[in-house]
């Protein structure tokens, strides 16, 4: 189906995902929504940087983005189409992952070549010795040396994991490409050389980037437009320049108060959000960050803000009610 | 670095020089920490900041004492308030700890033993070194929580690790460390491990503490962001030695040592760096430790290596300012 | 924290231009002295039973009752035509072990491997699936636990009448709990794990996940598993055919050697201690086995 240029290529509709936790024969498990009625659209070339600290449900988001959750409701459609309509292999065609532990990405048993060739060779696509030939040639494309495809990843320093991640994410050619935290376990010397590297190989190949990241530094250096998350929810969307300039949302602006930068004699700001941690299993009534939030009113501990668009972007807050219309009591 | 002996000022608090830590390796000597010298007062905060592997947190196990088997420590000078950690007995330095000089450490989930209460864990420590009765040590307990932030301190007494949260066993753990009094307060990554507005809280608390209690702090990281708010002096170390100290003005406006500076490039700062550009790298890996080593460990990585730089490399100094490299100057 | 410091430290890739061999696995295999020790042991007596035919100096059936209740060499009344005595038929005693060795081995190996894939396979369906697959085999494995396994096994043989296979598929139908408690636990742990989540963002079938790459990653703990229950399998097995359950005669089962025995324990001590030391040394063998194993894989990891 021809899609319009400006058509999002990866769209979150009211997407919500509910986990039963404490499940056994006797009862059914508390409900904890990770995700909740989250709206998203991303276009073509975009990097959507994802901001929130944990449990705000941005690692859960990227699974049902990759197509490895199904949403409790709500629709995620990749290119017009309903990801719950389209089978394992044709979503990993054009979305692949970059996950964050590169300890824990590789399967330590394979060799180095036989990881990145692997969507290959589930694929089907051509023979071993071409296989493995693609695979050599990606992992040169991200920088590492042809004769590493023999050695196991138990070889590989943190740094050089993250690469082989990225040349497996890489090797089929796919569109979207989602960053769960891509160099939050890295040093800061190589955190640089992989975020170089992902930006390099965006303009190369074209791609769409999904970043996850709690480095607000780091999202603002890549993203194009962020959004950002707390308890399952988005709390505030725009594109990267007015965000980091005006931040609209309490929560955003705190996020953005706690960037500790390298510049010495400022001192440690006072973020002003206060003890009270919320417990995502019994969320706080109304607006979920009121406990926290400096600004509160009476009516962000009963009724829940909608997320409002105007000019520059989306915010959920009761200090920005939507113009012109009724406020539900 | 070596540095010419001399008399420090009275409010000195930790004081090390040459001190070298080599693990035992089937392959070698592992020479972890190589010849750290550096020393804390009253009052201050020096941040001994450096990447994965450079031996920072050895060093913090080097001076409590606290280094697994396989390691083994010397200095030329370790002292504690004036007191040598060298030579003292282990019983010796089983009564500092805890009570002189006390640590943080990473990950608050697990530092914390889950089979206790929070009060049970603060008294433990300061019943082991003041004695007295529980009913003292709880009041200092509770006294300590309300200096860490909590609220319902009393309360808290009787709640186990599990029902806290990542921020608030930190700021248990901190509490703990302060139960005695200590002189000293080592923190290792306290605040790596949680969520980034928890971050600055908790480092906030640890600036304010060590104002109002007057503690020499030494925090090591690898966040220089961190660094450039909390330091007076930073120490950056590499591949195990020292490389640059100083101010953390200095430092930061001035870097010396082509690593810092190499390292200061590759982090984006907002309003800073071109958004979409290249962040500066650090080309190349950190090298084997293990053997016999010479010359700077950095010349492999180093844009700025000469000839000169295979061999012993001095150190050189304005000031207070100190810094490892064949270069007096860097270019621009 | 203290071994994170130190892993840092010591987990320094080497700079280009250097090829690293494989981490010293080797070495530590040698260094191992359980893993040696045991397996060298297990080795021999695997060659002594495959090479039965040639070493045994006797046919174990052939009965020679001119020459009843021999004594082993040590002995005054003993000699070297039959080194290790005879029974109270005349049997060589020597080539009765050599043979039972065989059956014991045959017992281990097939229960091990019948029981190992019902376990495993029920272990990793209920890691990987979680939920109802997960609660339907806890549940049965509850079940089976609640069973008394010598006398579901008694009453089974007696039953059906006891014979090799018989033994084999009753003990193989009930020893697989451990292989499910075991590979579940190890399954829900490499399940977590991103390259698992990555194979399925590829496009991998389940089978293919569970098979390339849950499998290899929990095959440590699986053969730890099975040498504890392959030693375990053929005490079972002896206690059985010593209660006449098991084996039949004539096989030279070491569990019925010792049966046959017990009555002559008094006068030929030798005819129950050497089949008794024989069981005692191959269990202890493979036990030293899987410990060395389980230290060899232990730090390896799934890492």
């Amino acid at each position: 189906m021809t899609l319009r240029d400006d058509a999002p290529m990866l769209e979150a509709r009211a997407v919500t995902r509910t986990f039963l936790l404490g499940a056994n024969f006797f009862r059914r498990g508390r409900p904890l929504h990770a995700v909740n009625g989250v709206d998203l659209a991303i276009r073509r070339g975009d990097v959507l940087g994802i901001v929130g600290e944990s449990g705000c449900g941005k690692s859960t988001l990227a699974r049902m983005l990759l197509g490895l959750l199904a949403p409790t409701s709500g629709r995620i459609m990749l290119e017009g189409e309903d990801l719950g309509t389209l089978t394992r292999r044709a979503i990993a065609r054009r979305v692949q992952p970059v996950f964050q532990d590169p300890y824990s990405s590789l399967n330590p048993r394979r060799s180095i070549a036989s990881i990145v060739a692997l969507p290959l060779e589930v694929h089907g696509i051509g023979t071993a010795t071409e296989r493995r030939a693609q695979a050599l040639d990606m992992l040169d494309r991200v920088g590492l040396p042809k004769r590493y495809g023999d050695h196991t990843p138990g070889q590989l320093s943190g740094g050089q994991r993250q690469r082989v991640a990225i040349a497996r994410a890489l090797v089929m050619r796919p569109e979207i490409v989602i960053c769960d935290e891509p160099t939050s376990a890295l040093d800061v010397s190589v955190q640089a050389q992989i975020l170089n590297l992902l930006m390099d190989l965006r303009r190369e190949l074209n791609l769409t980037y999904v970043f996850i990241s709690h480095n607000l530094a780091v999202v603002q250096h890549i993203a194009s437009q962020v959004a950002v998350m707390y308890l399952g929810r988005i709390v505030e969307h725009a594109d990267t320049v007015t965000l980091f300039r005006t931040p609209r949302h309490p929560y955003t602006q705190a996020l953005l108060a706690s960037v500790l930068t390298p510049e010495p004699g400022l001192g440690v700001p006072d973020i002003g959000l206060g003890l009270a941690f919320p417990d995502p299993l019994n969320p706080p009534r109304g607006c979920t960050f009121h406990p926290r939030c400096p600004h509160r009113m009476s009516r962000c501990s009963s009724v829940v803000p909608m997320l409002t668009h105007e000019q520059g972007g989306a915010v959920a807050c009761h200090l920005y009610p939507p113009s012109g219309q009724a406020q539900a009591a | 670095m070596s540095a010419v002996p001399k008399a420090r000022p009275d409010d000195t608090v930790l004081e090390i020089e040459d001190l070298s830590v080599d693990i035992a390796t089937p392959r070698g000597r592992l020479r972890a920490v190589r010849e750290v010298s550096f020393h804390v007062s009253r009052g201050e905060t020096l941040c001994i900041v450096g990447e994965s592997g450079c031996g920072k947190t050895l060093t913090s196990l080097a001076v409590m004492g606290l280094l697994p088997a396989v390691a083994s420590r010397r200095a030329r000078k370790l002292s504690l308030l004036g007191e040598d950690l060298l030579e003292a007995s282990p019983r010796r330095v089983n009564a500092l700890r805890g009570d002189r000089m006390a640590m943080i450490f990473q990950e608050p989930m697990t530092a914390l033993n889950p089979a206790y209460t929070i009060g049970n864990q603060l008294t433990e420590v300061y019943l082991l070194h003041r004695g007295g009765g529980i009913a003292r040590a709880r009041e200092r307990a509770v006294e300590l929580l309300g200096k860490v932030g909590m609220a319902s301190a009393a309360e808290r007494l009787q709640q186990y690790p599990h029902q806290l949260s990542g921020g608030l066993r930190q700021r248990v753990m901190i509490a703990m460390a302060l139960m005695c009094g200590p002189e000293l307060l080592i923190a290792d990554e306290p605040s790596t491990a949680l969520d980034v507005t928890i971050q600055a809280q908790i480092l906030r608390l640890l600036a304010d503490l060590q104002k109002d209690l007057g503690i020499a702090l030494v925090l090591i990281t690898h966040d220089l962001g961190v660094v450039a708010r909390i330091a007076d002096r930073v120490a950056v170390m590499y591949a195990g030695e020292i490389v640059e100290e100083g101010t953390a003005e200095r430092v930061f406006a001035a870097p010396r040592h082509p690593y810092t500076r190499g390292l200061i490039s590759c982090i984006p700062i907002p309003g800073r760096t071109a958004t979409g550009g290249r962040l500066g790298t650090i080309a190349g890996v950190v090298p084997h430790l293990v053997g016999e080593i010479r010359g700077c460990t950095f010349r492999e990585r180093c844009p700025y290596a000469r000839a000169e730089c295979a061999a012993e490399v001095a150190v050189r100094s304005i000031g207070e300012h100190r810094w490892r490299c064949v270069h007096e100057e860097l270019p621009a | 924290m203290a071994s994170t410091a130190l892993d840092a430290a010591t987990a320094i890739v080497e700079p280009a231009g250097t090829v690293v061999a494989a981490p010293g696995f080797w070495r530590r295999v040698w260094k191992n002295k359980a893993v040696v020790g045991g397996f060298g042991w297990l080795l021999l007596i695997v060659a002594i039973a495959l090479l039965a035919p040639w070493i045994a100096p006797y046919d174990p059936y052939a009965q020679d009752l001119a020459n009843r209740t021999v004594p082993p060499f040590w002995y005054d009344a003993g000699s070297f035509a039959h080194p290790f005595g005879t029974d109270p038929l005349g049997r060589d005693y020597l080539s009765r072990l050599c043979y039972g060795a065989r059956i014991s081995l045959l017992i281990g190996a097939s229960v091990a491997m019948i029981s190992g894939f019902i376990g495993t396979t029920m272990g990793m369906l209920a890691g990987y699936f979680g939920g109802k697959a997960d609660l339907a085999v806890s549940f049965i494995v509850t079940t089976r636990l609640a069973m008394p396994v010598i006398l579901v096994a008694l009453a089974t043989v007696a039953l059906l009448g006891g014979s090799l296979w018989v033994v084999i598929m009753v003990l193989g139908l009930l020893k697989w709990d451990r292989f499910a408690v075991v590979m579940r636990s190890a399954t829900q742990q490499v399940r977590s794990l991103d390259y698992v989540a990555a194979a399925q963002a590829a496009g991998a079938s389940t089978r293919r996940v569970l098979l390339g790459e849950v499998l290899p990653n929990v095959l440590p703990h699986l053969i730890v598993v099975a040498t504890l229950e392959a030693a375990s399998a053929i005490l079972l097995e002896a206690a059985l055919s010593f209660l006449g359950l098991g084996v039949q005669p004539p096989l030279p089962s070491w569990g019925l050697m010792i049966s046959e025995a017990k009555t002559y324990m008094f006068f030929s001590f030798w005819l129950i201690a050497i089949p008794g030391a024989a069981l005692a040394l191959l269990i202890f063998g493979i036990n030293l086995a899987g410990d060395g194993l389980r230290d060899l894989l232990a730090p390896d990891g799934p890492t």
